[in-house]
């Protein structure tokens, strides 16, 4: 996001609907981001003239159209690097990158790795659905192993990449996860909005068509307290519930140096003891453990969600801005000069040639 | 070449004294030519002589020592009159080493000069250089005239006095070379003793070291016995507009060229690059120009440096970006993405040798084909070549004017050659530039309605409206989309109106470029000799000798590629014949019978050399014969 230095209008929910009629497939999760997403702007305050909308090609990236901002849908995985020179150009405009598993983590790999690691201020949301939507259901490379898709009909046998592990490694600064339909994910996007730098958030979205129900292992409301841990800067990173069968938390296994999970007993005042537990308390700005949470095996562990790192540093645009500013610094801008820079020598009407300086 | 002033055919003055010369300096990798020959042109340039140049290098920085493949090497034609080609065969061969003579000889001309460094004529280079008996001594250079002696040496004789290591005392052998040639040409050391003195400020015994052995080699020319070989020479100055003058390369020119053709639009602009060769020296130069509003950005891969350029150009900067073949086909789906949305850009390809890596630092013209159709889809854009160096600046300020007033890309094209070789250029007023300040849209083209960002104006072109523009939030992308909204459609009728625009609108740029000249001789004729790029300097020569033989032939030179110039067609169906000299098997030959069904002939090499002037004028001869 941006440091606001104008009020910015107030807006509604309304304002941030575009004429286009959309065009997801019905019951796609993608509805959902929408929503949120169009939730958030006018909490955070956000000027549609100065919010820039950028995606790739798949699904997700038809995004831009449904959102009343500026909106660019570029080429396949380049949105990253098309970002990158809009934000170059004017710093002021604040810029959502919308990207997927196939466009942000395949065919876009390299870009997203150099703009995480080049710390360029915008949010990026990757819709992490598991597979190729667009072009009808081919596995991506977020796909578990085993998937059968048409292009691997007898399962997949590529080992799945994990986008937060991927950003993390690529030196990201803020690292989200949430999914679709979660009543959380405003909370996440302002967090991620908030966050001076490139922000990447994660979100675990349903295809209905080609994946369904991919992630209802965690998402289902029935089991959702049981695989999920929300986490809070702050607080202790607990999960489960009396009804499902009991308070856990994650502690740190000293002796792997690996996340565990512990049973957490209620204390005499009926809330979980977390401490006796030994239960990490959840610090945004602690790498290690950041690395550590989102390795987490699904099944084995519950699926870490919300802000699980957030530590700004110094942004692309901010650093590039003031070394030229310094470079500009009492230099002539006389092209004059310029053209005549170096050794030049003049030639006189009646001699011809002369010697140089 | 620099401002032409016709020149009489005759080789040499009344007084014997050669109009021009053709030098050329041989050497290992690591023997610092192009250095020499660099300083080597500016002394020229100095003179008052016209000059151009050749550098010509392998792709390895540092090649094994003494091989063959690791040879570099400068060539320079300078003299009294017009030059616009670095010299068919040069007069005098500089060699520092067997594998420099070996690589170089045959290109002597007759009767040449060949200066060799004996000290490194022994017996493991001369293997390296695969001869089994020095050729210094076995009578194969006969027909050339030789001037042997051990520079090695006289080099380390002259830097004793500055206590440097064996290696380091003989890296100052090029300047030892240089002094002398600088008193075989009769110039001033001066500027040369200024250059060095800055080069090593930080290091003033290296400055003393290196200026040492300038002089030694200097002085060695005026005293030594040098067997009546070797005379000294003054080559006049040539003729030349009056003004200011500097040398000026391709790469220094398109940088210029393009920092006041943002200045003209009113523009800041984003340079996204990637490191390739023969294209780097443009983002190196633009780096340090950022007081004219530039920021330069080296991506991570050629697609980012376009797809960055894009974004720029999208949110109001003049996006450039430049690269050469390989990294051009790399960025060709992003271009069609600034042909789609309709955004400004200038794309530069230095071209280089090809297909795939192809020969890096050998100059070709083969991406015209690409340049013109590379894409996928009708995906039409304008596409302008430089001729030579200083040509370069005037083209890529084109480039710029084009890109902003046609809101479309265009692919500005160089070469190798142009790209390294540097020429006079007589530094301009920017006074005498016509400004093309952009307008973006501020106004809403709508009113009461929604904002129309793919409304066309007459000439079909579309407004520019930037991104923080209150009150005109639009999305644009790569689908086809609807007439005025630029909504997404793509129903039959919709495509093919759309397609037909975006045609029309580049074909419709025609009108707005300046008709085709006849560069040398008369509208209409029995021959005419059609060329681009830089093949400019060889047929201006050819024709010229041939017209001063009588020979009825004139020489069209094409810089606005496409589209061309609205009366190109008619001037060349005024010939009886056409012949298309290129560096590549026949591009813009198929494309001139393509649009105007003329009977063009194609005269084609793909060597990595330049044309020779002769090999032109034997094909002037063969037409007309």
């Amino acid at each position: 996001m941006n440091e606001m230095t104008t009020i910015a209008p107030t807006t509604t929910v309304k304002d941030w609907e575009s004429d286009q009629e959309v065009r997801w497939c019905p019951g796609c999760g993608d509805y959902a981001i929408l929503k949120a997403v169009q939730r958030t702007l006018p909490e955070i305050g956000a000027d549609p003239a100065k919010t820039v909308f950028v995606s790739g090609i798949g699904c997700s990236s038809r995004f831009p159209y449904y959102v009343e901002s500026y909106g660019f849908h570029t080429i396949h995985g380049r949105a990253p690097a098309v970002a990158t020179g809009v934000k170059l150009a004017n710093p002021e405009l604040d810029i959502w990158l919308i990207t997927g598993d196939g466009d942000g983590m395949s065919i876009g790999g390299n870009h997203t790795m150099h703009f995480l690691r080049r710390n360029i201020n915008a949010q990026i949301l990757l819709f992490n659905n598991e597979i190729y939507g667009l072009t009808k259901g081919q596995y991506s490379p977020t796909s578990r192993e085993g998937t059968t898709s048409p292009t691997t009909p007898l399962g997949s046998v590529d080992h799945a990449l994990q986008p937060c592990v991927f950003a993390l490694g690529a030196g990201a600064r803020f690292v989200a996860r949430g999914y679709d339909t979660s009543k959380n994910l405003p909370e996440v996007l302002k967090a991620a909005h908030a966050h001076q730098g490139a922000a990447f958030v994660e979100i675990f979205q349903n295809c209905i068509v080609y994946n369904k129900d991919r992630f209802a292992d965690f998402t289902e409301k029935a089991v959702a307290d049981q695989w999920q841990l929300w986490l809070k800067h702050g607080e202790p990173m607990l999960f489960g519930s009396v009804k499902s069968g009991g308070f856990k938390g994650i502690a740190l296994d000293t002796q792997r140096l690996a996340l565990k999970v512990v049973d957490v007993a209620l204390g005499e005042d009926g809330k979980p003891d977390w401490q006796a537990a030994g239960v990490l308390v959840h610090d945004v700005t602690n790498r290690s453990v950041a690395h550590m949470l989102v390795e987490l095996p699904m099944g084995l562990f519950p699926v870490a969600l919300g802000v699980i790192y957030d530590d700004p540093k110094p942004t692309y645009e901010s650093a590039v801005l003031a070394q030229d500013e310094v470079a500009r610094q009492g230099k002539s801008t006389d092209l004059a000069k310029l053209f005549a820079k170096g050794q030049t020598w003049q030639v006189t009407e009646d001699q011809g040639p002369l010697s140089g300086v | 070449m620099a401002s032409v002033v016709e020149a009489g055919v005759q080789d040499r003055s009344t007084d014997n004294t050669p109009e021009a010369v053709v030098v050329r300096f041989a050497g290992d990798s690591g023997d610092g030519m192009q250095l020499t020959g660099g300083q080597f042109t500016l002394s020229t340039a100095l003179n008052g002589n016209d000059l151009a140049t050749f550098p010509d290098f392998p792709s390895e920085i540092r090649a094994p020592q003494g091989t063959l493949f690791g040879v570099s090497a400068f060539q320079i034609n300078f003299g009294s009159t017009e030059i616009s080609t670095a010299g068919d065969q040069p007069d005098v061969l500089v060699a520092m080493n067997p594998a420099a003579l070996k690589v170089n000889l045959a290109s002597l001309k007759q009767g040449g000069l060949i200066i060799a460094d004996t000290g490194e004529f022994n017996k493991r280079n001369l293997e390296k250089a695969k001869y089994e008996v020095s050729p210094l001594e076995d009578g194969s250079l006969a027909k050339w005239k030789v001037l042997a002696f051990d520079i090695s040496a006289l080099t380390m004789e002259s830097v004793k006095p500055f206590g440097l290591g064996n290696k380091e005392a003989l890296r100052c052998k090029n300047m030892w070379t240089l002094g002398l040639a600088l008193w075989m040409f009769d110039r001033d050391r001066g500027p040369l003793i200024d250059w060095l003195k800055g080069k090593f400020a930080k290091n003033p015994v290296l400055a003393d070291a290196n200026i040492a052995a300038l002089n030694a080699g200097h002085a060695y020319g005026e005293t030594a016995e040098l067997g009546g070989q070797v005379r000294q020479q003054h080559i006049p100055a040539a003729p030349q507009k009056p003004g200011l003058y500097r040398t000026i390369t391709g790469a220094e020119a398109v940088s210029l060229g393009l920092v006041t053709g943002a200045k003209l639009a009113d523009l800041p602009m984003f340079f996204g690059g990637y490191p390739i060769t023969p294209a780097s020296a443009i983002l190196h130069y633009l780096a340090k120009m950022k007081e004219f509003g530039v920021t330069t950005f080296q991506a991570e891969d050629e697609i980012a440096a376009v797809a960055s350029a894009i974004g720029a150009a999208y949110a109001g900067s003049l996006g450039v970006t430049s690269s050469s073949g390989p990294g051009i086909a790399l960025k060709g789906e992003a271009l069609g993405l600034a042909v789609m949305t309709e955004l400004p850009l200038v794309v530069v390809n230095s071209q280089r040798g090809g297909p795939s890596t192809g020969l890096p630092t050998k100059t070709e013209q083969s991406d015209l084909y690409q340049a013109i159709y590379g894409r996928n889809g009708d995906t039409p854009m304008p596409v302008i070549a430089a001729r030579s160096p200083a040509d370069a600046f005037e083209c890529a300020i084109e480039a710029c004017r084009l890109a902003v007033q046609f809101m479309t890309p265009v692919m500005l094209l160089t070469d190798g050659y142009i790209g390294n070789a540097a020429e006079p250029w007589k530094v301009p007023d920017p006074a005498t530039f016509e400004p093309f300040p952009v307008k973006f849209l501020a106004e809403h083209n709508n009113e009461g309605g929604k904002i129309l960002p793919y409304k066309r104006d007459e000439n079909g072109v579309r407004p520019w409206i930037k991104p923080g523009t209150p009150g005109m939030m639009h999305r644009i992308g790569g689908i086809e989309k609807a007439k005025d909204t630029g909504d997404i459609d793509y129903s039959p009728a919709v495509h093919q109106m759309q397609t037909d625009a975006r045609k029309d609108k580049i074909d419709g740029i025609a009108n707005h470029i300046p008709a085709q000249e006849v560069s040398q001789g008369t509208e209409g004729g029995k021959l005419a000799l059609v060329g681009w790029g830089s093949t400019f300097g060889p047929i201006h020569q050819a024709v010229r000798r041939a017209r001063a033989k009588g020979q009825d032939v004139s020489h069209i030179h094409i810089r606005h590629i496409w589209p061309m110039p609205a009366n190109l067609g008619d001037l060349l169906k005024s010939y009886d014949k056409i012949i298309v000299p290129e560096m590549n098997t026949g591009q813009l030959k198929t494309v001139l019978r393509d649009q105007y069904l003329v009977d063009a002939k194609p005269l084609n090499k793909v060597s990595g050399q330049p044309f020779t002037i002769a090999e032109i004028e034997a094909a002037i001869d063969a037409a007309l014969a």
